[in-house]
């Protein structure tokens, strides 16, 4: 499989004057994507996941999610909310999710479809491809992108076992644009369909989609955000219309479990937060013995109900879904499947083994450079301090020889060589 | 000619540690930009390895030599020995230990899977005295 290397946008993007050069985010990376440099924090974009655990670990608050405003409505003749169901667990004593879907019309938007209708048609079409076996086990879900920018970044060999089928909001996103325009008469175009996000990673997929050619959302709203706006319209409804139609699978997807909890069959297994995930893909990779039909994985701990826009802590908003969920299917709505085919819930496009971690173009000279960072690896102090600007000692030696550091960088090397030195002069 | 040396100490009395010599040569290999095929073929036998050499050699190393054509990984312990290397080499001959099979080890597949995946796979083993396993996987 050959790399490929064109350059992607992020939407994680750093405060410099908040940035106080610690090492917070450092050291958090999954992907050793930071480095400190002159002070501050900078991202190397083509090792960058979008999983935002900077952004949940910065002190300072210096890391953010590039998302739209809200002022962008103003750009469509007609606009439509989808909102992730984590944002159900945000809100304190919710007695209905009406109101908070009541609550998004009230704001300024003309419609609203909820992501997690997204959902039932997506676990339809998982269940059908696993029955005729033509996708390689274990199938991993496509619902979180930064487990799939992990994969093309670091796990080639798993690309072939992605589940190569659209997200719940990609899904919901183009139902919804299509029954706009029967009901409005409006061309695609001038209908704004805006996902009411927990995630940094599903901002940077409007921009560069994963699997689709375009993705069929015009704009990411952070959570915050909309809670922010929301929460005061929330107290002046004045009726509550209904208007949710999901089901308690789809809600429950914010939370890890939920998805294979809509599959319920074959061996299926859920794994939550970065770190975890790349353990188990490092086993998935060596052991060809490991008896896995399907993988749930989801970047944050617990799933998107603790995403890097959310308000709530993760936790408490995992209650909630449960109980949201749990309410929802007490309501006993008829199911109401979106009007897609699978061809269009279908990706269309290959996910690229995008290798960053080549050291030269000439094997011959990537095996001296390898050589090289070996010799001064054995020379560095191995104490993985972050002083450096670099995240461990080896990324030092890598990052020395690859010529984005300087050897003098390292500040318990220098003391030394500052020791001997005033030791000769003496 | 340029060649790459790499030496991973295997603790054991450890379990939950196999599985890093593996994922270092991963990085190692793509790092040189070798083909992901290559590098599957190295991680299934790497981890194997390291696995025997944890569970049946009571702890060792593996030392691996890059070289422009070809990578040789080399295991060496000093635990008991295999009395019957033909019969080792069978799917499915396993004389794992109830611990290591509650673990999910013991299946019999791990020598037979690194024959599978290498070009070469070559055993010495003295009762009593150690096992060496060497494996090579040609890099074009
Ligand atoms: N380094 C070693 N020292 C001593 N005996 C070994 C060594 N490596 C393998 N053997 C013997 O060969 C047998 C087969 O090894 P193999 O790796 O194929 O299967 P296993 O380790 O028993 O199970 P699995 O690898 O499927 O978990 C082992 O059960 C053990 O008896
Ligand atoms: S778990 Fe959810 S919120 Fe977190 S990165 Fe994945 S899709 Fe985004
Ligand atoms: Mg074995």
């Amino acid at each position: 499989m050959e790399p490929n290397n064109t350059p992607l946008s992020h939407s994680v993007t750093l405060d410099k004057a908040k940035c106080k050069g610690c090492t917070a985010c450092l050291k958090r990376c999954p992907t050793e994507a930071i480095r400190i440099r002159d002070g501050k924090a900078k991202i190397l974009q083509d090792l960058c996941i979008d999983c935002g655990e900077c952004i949940k670990v910065c002190p300072y608050h210096a890391k953010q999610a590039a998302t739209d405003p809200f002022e962008d409505l103003q750009k469509y003749k007609y606009n439509i909310a989808v909102p992730a169901p984590t944002l159900y667990g945000q809100f304190h004593n919710l007695k209905d999710i009406d109101y908070v879907l009541n609550g998004l019309l009230a704001i300024g938007f003309d419609d609203v479809y909820e992501a997690a209708k997204g959902t039932e048609a997506i676990t339809d079409l998982t269940l059908k491809l696993l029955a005729e076996g033509k996708l390689e086990k274990p199938v991993i879900n496509s619902a979180c992108p930064a487990v799939i920018r992990l994969i093309s970044v670091r796990f080639p060999s798993l690309i072939s076992h992605i589940l190569p089928v659209v997200a719940p909001v990609e899904a919901a996103a183009m139902a919804a644009r299509k029954e706009a325009v029967e009901k409005t008469g409006l061309s695609p175009e001038d209908i704004g369909v805006f996902f009411i996000s927990p995630c940094a990673a599903k901002a940077t997929t409007v921009q560069n989609p994963l699997g689709l050619k375009a993705s069929p959302i015009s704009g990411v709203l952070s959570m915050k955000s909309v809670y922010m706006k929301l929460l005061p319209a929330l107290g002046k409804l004045s009726e509550i219309k209904p208007i949710s139609t999901s089901s308690l699978e789809g809600i429950s997807w914010a939370r890890i479990g939920g998805e294979i909890k809509a599959l319920s069959r074959g061996k299926c297994l859920s794994v939550d937060g970065i770190d975890n995930i790349i353990s188990l893909f490092e086993e998935i990779e060596d052991d060809e013995n490991l008896d896995i039909d399907f993988i749930e994985a989801l970047s944050c701990t617990g799933g998107c109900v603790s995403g890097p826009l959310t308000v709530e802590n993760g936790y408490v908003a995992k209650m909630r879904i449960v109980e949201i969920a749990k309410a929802q299917g007490k309501k006993d709505l008829p199911r109401t499947p979106i009007d897609l085919t699978d061809e269009e819930l279908t990706w269309s496009e290959p996910i690229k083994y995008r290798n960053n971690m080549y050291l030269d173009e000439d094997f011959a000279v990537a095996m001296q450079k390898l050589e090289q960072i070996e010799t001064i690896y054995r020379d560095l102090p191995q104490i993985d301090c972050g002083s450096c600007g670099s995240p461990t000692c080896k990324c030092l030696a890598e990052d020395i020889v690859r010529g984005y550091a300087d050897e003098i960088e390292c500040i318990h090397n220098l003391r030394k060589r500052l020791q001997s030195l005033q030791q000769e002069a003496e | 000619m340029p060649n790459v040396k790499l030496h991973y100490d295997i603790d054991g009395n450890d379990f939950t540690v196999a599985g890093q010599a593996s994922s270092n040569l991963k990085k190692v290999l793509k790092q040189l930009g070798v083909s992901t095929e290559v590098i599957r073929k190295a991680a299934i036998s790497m981890y194997e390895g390291e696995i025997n050499t944890v569970i049946h050699g009571k702890g060792g190393a593996a030392d691996v030599e890059i070289s422009t054509d070809k990578l040789i990984i080399t295991f060496t312990d000093h635990g008991p020995g295999i009395k019957d290397i033909s019969q080792a080499m069978q799917e499915g001959f396993s004389t794992a230990t109830d611990e290591a099979r509650e673990l999910g080890f013991g299946a019999g597949m791990g020598l037979p899977n690194m024959k599978k995946y290498s070009d070469a796979l070559n055993i010495s083993s003295v009762l009593g005295e150690g096992t060496t396993v060497e494996i090579i996987i040609h890099l074009t």
